[in-house]
């Protein structure tokens, strides 16, 4: 399996065929369209990352230090920002997730969408992320 | 009709700016208003050439300031014809102006077994600080729910209105659904239960009528920056009786009249209601804007605003699907909408790839969008200086998106 550094420069090589604003939307949409919904039995409420505008909910496992995660979002670019987010972190051991430095939402252009704080709950999504992560180390 | 528009456009310099490469269409004007080059200029000479603390002026620079800031408080009670001039106090914004009343007038007057009443339609800054003030003064609030075309049910207010009624808050513009909802009316039916009325003014001052006078408020507050003045500096209005009659917000500076160990008395109005260093070059600023305002005829700005508003209705409802909230008898300068199957955050960020800016969200009225069952809408809110082209460009770009979405 790839590495959280390799993987982000692999989805920063592939924005870069993509200079319009609308062709990087319309690849973030079909992303969120092609991952899977979410189980309606993760979609509770403590699996739900309240944004101001949009929602997010976010299922995570942890397995012998791996840490696999689910998310879902009733935005459709939200979920396409959500799904990129999971090609990085989900089946990471959960150390790498601790130390990682997340750069790539900065480097394709999209980072508006996590400087926004509490707008869409991205934010707290990665913060919920590296904190689960934190947890699941040695476990 | 002789307002020109074009004019008024070249008078905005932000209006010319390109955001994401394309012309800037600014429809996000009840968040906040863009500034006129007299008002920037205003600011500008202000720190050039006379920047200064004031009233206590042995210097000639704080002479300037301080007959600047005086005269910037003569302005607005001229605007909205406010009888003396202390009755016009500066504040941060509408919010600070509603907290200083819900504190000093709550201290003053709310006690157990009172009621107040303010209404499902207000902004989270005319909600919150009255439930807080209900919880510190014990009592009981009521709030009026608005009916599904957006207007407020009077007759659920006139139940609720009783001899324990002590003040009544309303906003005479919703910022969520653009009601105008009818004050004077509402005012006249509070006083005859013998309550104080709070007039939240912040999305009408500019684009409706605001004479305090002919509405009989008892307070009226709004802010600088939504009508096409700076950030940081708002109004509250009271009239004299009552202002006289509620004890401070803040202690401090400008506030006091004599201080010593044992007891400090407090300053005249309007100071004893602005301790600290004011914001100068803020009300100076808004003075800088109301005059701009106030220079062209009114009645032509709400005629040209109306026309616009008919039109951005008409045209949006050309596009399937969409549904406009808040259709109230009268109704002004917002547009809330929603697209079936399209999330509001969707649409508004790749509306802003193509410039053009609303607002997303729930408006900081959660209660308003409970009622009407929707997460958020997509909010478009104009200004005098937006035209037919502003929603040509809107409506375009709606239809461009709806296909990026796959719709």
């Amino acid at each position: 399996m790839s590495t959280i550094q390799e993987i982000q420069t692999q989805i920063i090589e592939d924005f870069s065929f993509l200079p319009e604003w609308d062709e990087r939307y319309t690849y973030l949409i079909e992303l969120g369209q092609k991952s899977p919904a979410l189980a309606e039995a993760y979609r509770t409420d403590e699996n739900l990352v309240r944004g101001c505008q949009s929602q997010v909910w976010l299922h995570r496992d942890c397995c012998q230090g791996i840490v696999s995660l689910q998310a879902d979002s009733d935005s459709l670019i939200v979920k396409g920002l959500a799904a990129l987010l999971l090609q990085v972190f989900s089946g990471q051991p959960a150390e790498a997730i601790c130390q990682a430095d997340l750069h790539f939402f900065e480097a394709i252009g999209l980072n508006q969408h996590l400087s926004s704080q509490r707008t869409n709950g991205l934010m707290a999504m990665v913060e919920q992320i590296k904190s689960f992560a934190a947890q699941c180390v040695g476990k | 009709m002789t307002i020109d528009i074009q004019k008024i456009r070249a008078d905005f310099p932000i209006l010319h700016t390109l955001v994401n490469g394309k012309p800037l269409v600014y429809l996000d004007n009840a968040a906040t208003t863009q500034k006129p080059q007299i008002v920037i200029d205003t600011i500008v000479d202000y720190y050039s050439r006379y920047n200064s603390n004031i009233h206590r002026g042995t210097h000639h620079l704080s002479n300037l300031a301080t007959e600047a800031h005086e005269a910037a408080r003569k302005t607005v009670q001229r605007y909205i014809n406010a009888e003396h001039t202390h009755e016009i106090i500066f504040t941060r914004g509408t919010t600070e102006s509603i907290n200083l009343v819900a504190y000093a007038f709550g201290e003053a007057f709310i006690n157990p077994g009172d009621e107040i009443i303010f209404t499902m339609m207000e902004h989270h800054s005319n909600f919150v600080p009255w439930q807080m003030m209900c919880e510190r003064r014990g009592v009981k609030y009521h709030v009026v729910p608005f009916d599904t075309q957006g207007d407020l049910r009077l007759d659920i207010f006139e139940n609720l209105l009783n001899e324990r009624t002590r003040l009544v808050a309303f906003n005479h513009v919703s910022n969520a659904l653009g009601t105008i909802n009818p004050a004077q009316r509402i005012i006249q039916m509070a006083h005859a239960a013998g309550a104080v009325v709070l007039l939240d003014a912040a999305q009408a001052v500019q684009h409706v009528d605001h004479d305090v006078r002919a509405l009989d408020a008892d307070f009226y507050v709004f802010s600088g920056h939504k009508i096409y003045g700076p950030t940081g500096i708002g109004i509250l209005y009271g009239k004299e009786a009552l202002l006289d009659a509620i004890p401070p917000y803040q202690g401090g500076g400008e506030m006091i009249e004599q201080v010593t160990v044992e007891k400090t008395t407090y300053n005249k109005l309007p100071f004893k209601f602005e301790a600290g260093t004011p914001n100068i070059v803020g009300a100076i600023g808004l003075a800088a804007a109301i005059d701009y305002l106030d220079a062209l005829n009114f009645d032509e700005v709400m005629a040209h605003e109306d026309a616009v508003l008919a039109y951005g209705h008409k045209k949006l409802l050309e596009i399937e699907g969409l549904k406009i909230y808040g259709n109230a008898k009268r109704h002004t300068s917002i547009i809330p909408f929603n697209i079936e199957g399209v999330h509001h955050y969707d649409l508004g960020t790749l509306l802003d790839t193509r410039g053009v800016a609303v607002r997303t969200g729930h408006h900081c009225t959660q209660p308003i969008m409970t009622a009407l069952g929707v997460e958020g809408t997509v909010r478009a809110s104009l200004a005098l200086y937006n035209n037919h082209e502003d929603i040509d460009v809107l409506v375009e770009s709606i239809r461009q998106v709806l296909k990026i979405l796959g719709r």
